[in-house]
């Protein structure tokens, strides 16, 4: 029990950083936002590769293939999109 | 690498991932931060990648080069105005992968233990695969509206809630069993399959100019579900990243019910703009017989010729258009005669949440022109034109002014205060709303019938020959 109260709590502090921090985010960079947050939930790409890589039997090994494939699409995707949206915001010259 | 080091890595990632979402609090300081996470996620994956735990790396390798080219050369291709379908399927793809990852987990787990999982496991194993069902399909429902495949209407049917109740009811049960009887793995499968079909009956009964919400509801429970596969590995990295997501999709959502006046709950539930269009025409005639002003290119020149100041309020009609370029050289040609341009955007205008700011940054706007609702309404009153381009609702007083409408209480951009008003739109129908703008009879409104983008261009070159 004392492991799952300790990650219960980082989960919860981190919750209000996310909280605080995107409340900060104006409205004009809302898409960015999203798809940057996105990318950022790719991180289950660790999981992916540990199930993938553990070779524990081959469902295992299928459903981790799969998790890596649909969690680089979003990492990759989700980073370069944000990047090219945000590099068109500029101010008048 | 110790365990230590590795968890330590992962804390420096989750810290770029915080410092990455605060360089979103300003464009310029955006593109740094997105590269600060991008490093974050970087560090992540190699970490994990030499950790000892991995036996073959093929499998792995050729899922990174898999995922890694389609992201790529999808993210590349894209074109702007399709990113609420990127973003959509995105979502789709997160939650897709939580699930698949607790599910690999599961069968893990269920097949080394005797008797029930432990509660941990077993309540964050259940999450995930809810969540991330939910989320995976009801995404791929979402893009399926935003690119026109499955009908962008509310479909709605006699009874949905009861069934969707139902299924929720079943898919729990199913969780519940997964948990205490993981020698049967079908139950979880089971669970998988409810949470399929529960993420496309929420839904499919969603119209398109509630997309907004929906995307950013859907971008939080991919979130959600990453932090539930956090809890299921007992992985701080996940769980830091999936409660940051969560927390902004969550925010976001809020935001955008918020500029409807409208509760999460009457935006997933009620099903506005079922069918929009056809049906309130009688009211709709006598509101416009014999008030609408019918304008031209050339009039719409002269008007501009003597304006100081003209703000352009743009909607998703524009997106669709593909006019955002010809707007903003519209805008360039009025501040060459030495006119104030501004744009004023409402936060729901388009189909998800930034979508018109990212659009005209696209055309080079620079980004100190695009004003929120709240500061463009302090200015409509010093206006002495208004350039309203595919937008309805958004700009309807009745949102104001009326008691009993679908609108009431929704807050508008304020166009009708300003001297003159020109609605750019292809004829006078309804929003998805579905009640007529008594905006296009008003005294100071001029309607230019056309397509959104060859209207512009036209305006362009009236005003440039006068």
């Amino acid at each position: 029990m004392g492991e799952t109260i300790a990650i219960l709590t980082i989960f919860v502090l981190a919750v209000f950083v996310g909280f605080e921090v995107i409340t900060k985010v104006p409205p004009i960079l809302h898409t960015p936002l999203m798809s940057g947050s996105n990318a950022i939930s790719g991180i289950t790409i660790i999981g992916a590769i540990l199930s993938a890589g553990s070779q524990f039997t081959t469902l295992t090994t299928v459903l981790g293939f799969a998790a890596v494939v649909f969690a680089t699409i979003n990492v990759v995707g989700g980073y370069l999109v944000t990047n090219r949206m945000l590099a068109m915001f500029k101010r008048k010259e | 690498m110790s365990p230590d080091l590795v968890r330590f890595a992962y804390l420096v990632a989750a810290s770029l991932f915080v410092l990455g979402l605060k360089g979103l609090s300003h464009p310029r300081t955006a593109v740094r931060g997105n590269r600060l996470s991008a490093l974050g996620m970087f560090i992540a994956v190699v970490v994990t990648l030499i950790d000892q735990q991995i036996v073959r790396f093929e499998v792995i390798v050729a899922g990174i080069v898999l995922g890694g080219a389609i992201g790529a050369v999808w993210a590349l291709k894209v074109p702007m105005t399709a990113m609420p379908q990127f973003v959509g399927l995105c979502n789709g793809f997160g939650g897709g992968a939580s699930v698949l990852v607790a599910g690999a987990a599961y069968v893990e787990v269920a097949l080394q233990s005797d008797g029930a999982l432990p509660l941990q496991f077993g309540i964050a194993t259940l999450a995930s695969g809810l969540i991330g069902g939910v989320t995976f399909w009801g995404s791929l429902v979402a893009f399926g509206k935003l690119q026109g495949i499955v009908s962008e209407k509310a479909v709605r049917f006699t009874g949905d809630h009861v069934l969707k109740g139902l299924f929720l009811l079943i898919g729990l049960a199913a969780g519940v069993l997964s948990i205490l009887q993981p020698e049967n793995a079908h139950y979880y499968w089971i669970m998988i399959g409810i949470a399929s079909i529960l993420g496309i009956l929420l839904v499919v009964p969603i119209g398109g100019a509630d997309m907004p919400v929906v995307i950013a509801l859907l971008n939080s429970y991919s979130g959600m579900a990453a932090a539930a596969t956090g809890f299921v590995l007992s992985n701080n990295v996940l769980i830091i990243s999936g409660s940051l997501v969560g927390a902004s999709g969550f925010i976001l959502t809020s935001i955008m019910c918020k500029a409807m006046n409208r509760s999460l709950a009457n935006v997933i539930f009620a099903g506005v703009g079922g069918d929009a269009g056809d049906s309130d025409t009688g009211p709709a005639d006598d509101l416009y017989e014999g008030k609408v002003k019918s304008t031209t290119a050339e009039e719409v020149a002269m008007v501009l010729d003597s304006a100081r100041r003209v703000v352009i309020v743009p909607g998703y009609g524009m997106a669709v258009a593909q006019a955002q370029h010809a707007v903003r050289d519209l805008a360039n040609q009025l501040e060459s005669d030495g006119v104030e341009v501004e744009f004023a955007i409402h936060p729901v205008a388009g189909r998800m949440p930034g979508h018109m700011n990212v659009l005209l940054a696209e055309a080079d706007v620079p980004y100190d022109r695009l004003k929120e609702m709240d500061e463009a309404n302090t200015g409509f009153e010093q206006t002495d034109v208004t350039i309203v381009i595919g937008a309805n609702d958004v700009v309807n007083p009745l949102a104001r002014d009326a008691a009993d409408t679908p609108l009431t209480g929704m807050p508008i951009l304020n166009v009708d205060k300003s001297r003159t008003v020109v609605v750019i739109k292809r004829s006078l129908s309804p929003g998805f709303a579905g009640i007529p703008n008594p905006l296009f009879a008003a005294d100071n409104c001029l309607m230019l019938f056309a397509d959104g983008k060859d209207a512009v261009q036209e305006l362009t070159t009236a005003v440039n020959e006068i």
